[in-house]
């Protein structure tokens, strides 16, 4: 049993760790459509300018809040200097811009800082808390809660807010959109500064305990894509039940299979669930006219 | 007093003229049509009254404002709404979220009230959500408030267009085709619901092909031919103007004259 439970406990904070790549997925998506493949640079650089901040002497708080703030700006400057002039292209030709644009980042994130591996302490220490015969680090309740303050926050924004009902309406049709009164530019800046301030709180919170470099954030994108597919793309609720699922599906494939096989066995969950449900999870059934 | 002056408004696509030298104006209440032959470029027009599209030449002016080049989401703030000839509607949202999208615009709230979604914040959005049945009963789409937009007819669609432009509380609104594709019944409702809108004192500019309609509802009537206004007045006038009849009615004079008898 106490085997059971340590499985559980890792599989969920590894699937709180995709959540919230998936839930930064779902503004951006909301929005226009467009999966964001540059999600995990947001995560990445999250972590690394928080590593080099605090390394320059700051609190780590300041250094988090700091990278979570030039973050969201990089995700501006994506959406202006790379998704706005293209407008009018097909979601397709966006998804593919957000690849390239994720290349560069990762690029010029070897250039400005370096290749090595980086950490920076927990929040609250590194003293496992036994629970039932598990133990789980502090650092992954922070994640935990990181997650679920994060979904709450974006399902209150879609469900109740002018602004979250703008983003949703601005997906649905563009012109419609304007016509009734909505600054759709300025919709899509501010998806991709939440989307990018949500990649970069994940990177601050799960740095301690995944460690981070220039490159983690394309695995930790396709995990979080998977997730969010899981799911049910652009629902926040979909895309936290589908992190934690997939993370905990990946801990006990590792646990009681082998860990050789745990990519494998969560893609192929995930494929099942797509064959029956191809809308995911919570998704909605797309209907388009013709 | 004019509510809506558009003066010598022109645009150019590569080297054609698609507009040029357009000039008309609008009175609060008033019913102005835009005829001409297809490619005229009425809606060519539409886009750039609405800011759609930046008018290379000429002014439009609302209430004494110059608006030219306003992007649409302040033109309509600013009490100009419009409907589209092929169908602008949130398809995936049901008929009613549709109507009530136009209310938001008059909405005042904060964030803070919505989150927690405190009892001005439900009086506001109850608020805007009766306003909105009653646009639909207007409309004639009272029943079907719940039903996806996706789901309903071509006809039932304009409707709704209409019924969300509405919603704006607009003092301009510019209808582009209303009753293309609609059934001879459908048509009279909408020639009725204009007329009704028209009577409270909004200005209404339209693009229609069915001629019967246009001369029954219009005040006044523009005719384009290749992007200029050859002709404007009173219906009866039009349509025994020979320039006219020559670019655009054509075959139709006859059937044109009949309506006006």
């Amino acid at each position: 049993m106490p085997e059971l439970l340590q499985f559980l406990l890792s599989g969920i904070t590894v699937g709180a760790v995709y959540a919230l790549v998936a839930l930064g997925f779902t503004i951006i998506y909301n929005a226009s459509d467009v999966v964001n493949f540059a999600q995990g640079e947001f995560v990445m650089l999250g972590g690394m300018i928080t590593f080099f901040a605090h390394a320059a002497g700051l609190p780590l708080p300041l250094a988090a809040l700091i990278a979570i703030i030039v973050t969201a700006g990089i995700g501006v400057a994506l959406n202006k200097l790379a998704i706005e002039p293209a407008r009018g292209a097909p979601v397709v030709s966006l998804i593919i811009i957000t690849i390239g644009a994720s290349i560069f980042i990762r690029g010029a994130t070897q250039l400005v800082f370096d290749k090595q591996i980086h950490r920076f302490p927990a929040f609250s220490g590194d003293q496992p808390i036994l629970i039932g015969g598990a133990t789980i680090l502090p650092q992954s309740l922070w994640v935990i809660a990181g997650a679920l303050a994060v979904f709450v926050c974006l399902w209150l924004f879609f469900t109740r807010t002018l602004i979250g009902r703008a983003v949703l309406a601005t997906a649905n049709n563009r012109v419609a959109a304007q016509l009734v009164g909505i600054n759709t530019n300025y919709v899509m800046t501010l998806s991709f500064a939440m989307s990018a301030a949500i990649g970069a709180l994940a990177g601050v919170l799960v740095t301690p305990i995944t460690l981070t470099s220039y490159d983690v954030g394309l695995a930790l994108a396709l995990k979080g894509f998977a997730a969010a597919m899981l799911g049910g793309m652009g629902n926040p609720k979909g895309a936290l039940v589908g992190g934690l699922l997939l993370g905990i599906l990946e801990a006990m494939t590792a646990g009681y299979i082998s860990s050789q096989y745990k990519d494998a066995a969560a893609f192929v969950v995930i494929l099942a669930v797509l064959f029956a449900m191809p809308q995911g999870l919570f998704g909605r059934k797309s209907t388009d006219r013709v | 007093m004019s509510l809506l002056q558009i003066e010598g408004l022109g645009i150019d696509f590569g080297g054609l003229r698609a507009v040029h030298d357009v000039g008309f104006s609008l009175k609060p209440g008033e019913i102005v049509s835009v005829i001409g032959p297809n490619g005229a470029g009425k809606t060519t027009l539409f886009n750039m009254i609405s800011g759609v599209y930046a008018p290379a030449r000429g002014r439009v002016v609302l209430d004494g404002e110059d608006v030219t080049r306003i992007p649409p989401h302040l033109l309509a703030r600013r009490g100009l709404s419009r409907t589209f000839q092929n169908l602008q509607i949130f398809q995936s949202m049901s008929v009613l979220e549709n109507a009530v999208a136009g209310h938001h615009l008059h909405e005042r709230g904060s964030v803070f009230a919505d989150l927690f979604s405190l009892p001005a914040a439900r009086r506001r959005s109850k608020a805007s959500e009766d306003s909105a049945r009653t646009l639909l009963d207007r409309v004639g789409l009272g029943r079907a408030a719940e039903q996806e937009a996706g789901s309903l007819s071509y006809g039932a669609l304009k409707r709704l267009e209409i019924a969300r432009a509405l919603a704006l509380k607009p003092r301009v609104l510019l209808l582009d085709e209303p009753a293309a594709g609609c059934n001879a019944v459908e048509t009279e409702e909408i020639d009725h619901l204009i007329a009704k809108v028209a009577a409270e004192g909004v200005s209404i500019l339209l693009v229609e092909h069915d001629m019967k309609m246009v001369m029954r509802i219009s005040n006044h009537i523009v005719v384009l031919d290749h992007g200029e206004k050859i002709a404007e007045g009173e219906p009866a006038a039009i349509s025994r103007n020979p320039r006219v009849i020559e670019a655009y009615l054509g075959a139709q004079a006859t059937e044109v004259q009949n309506a006006d008898g």
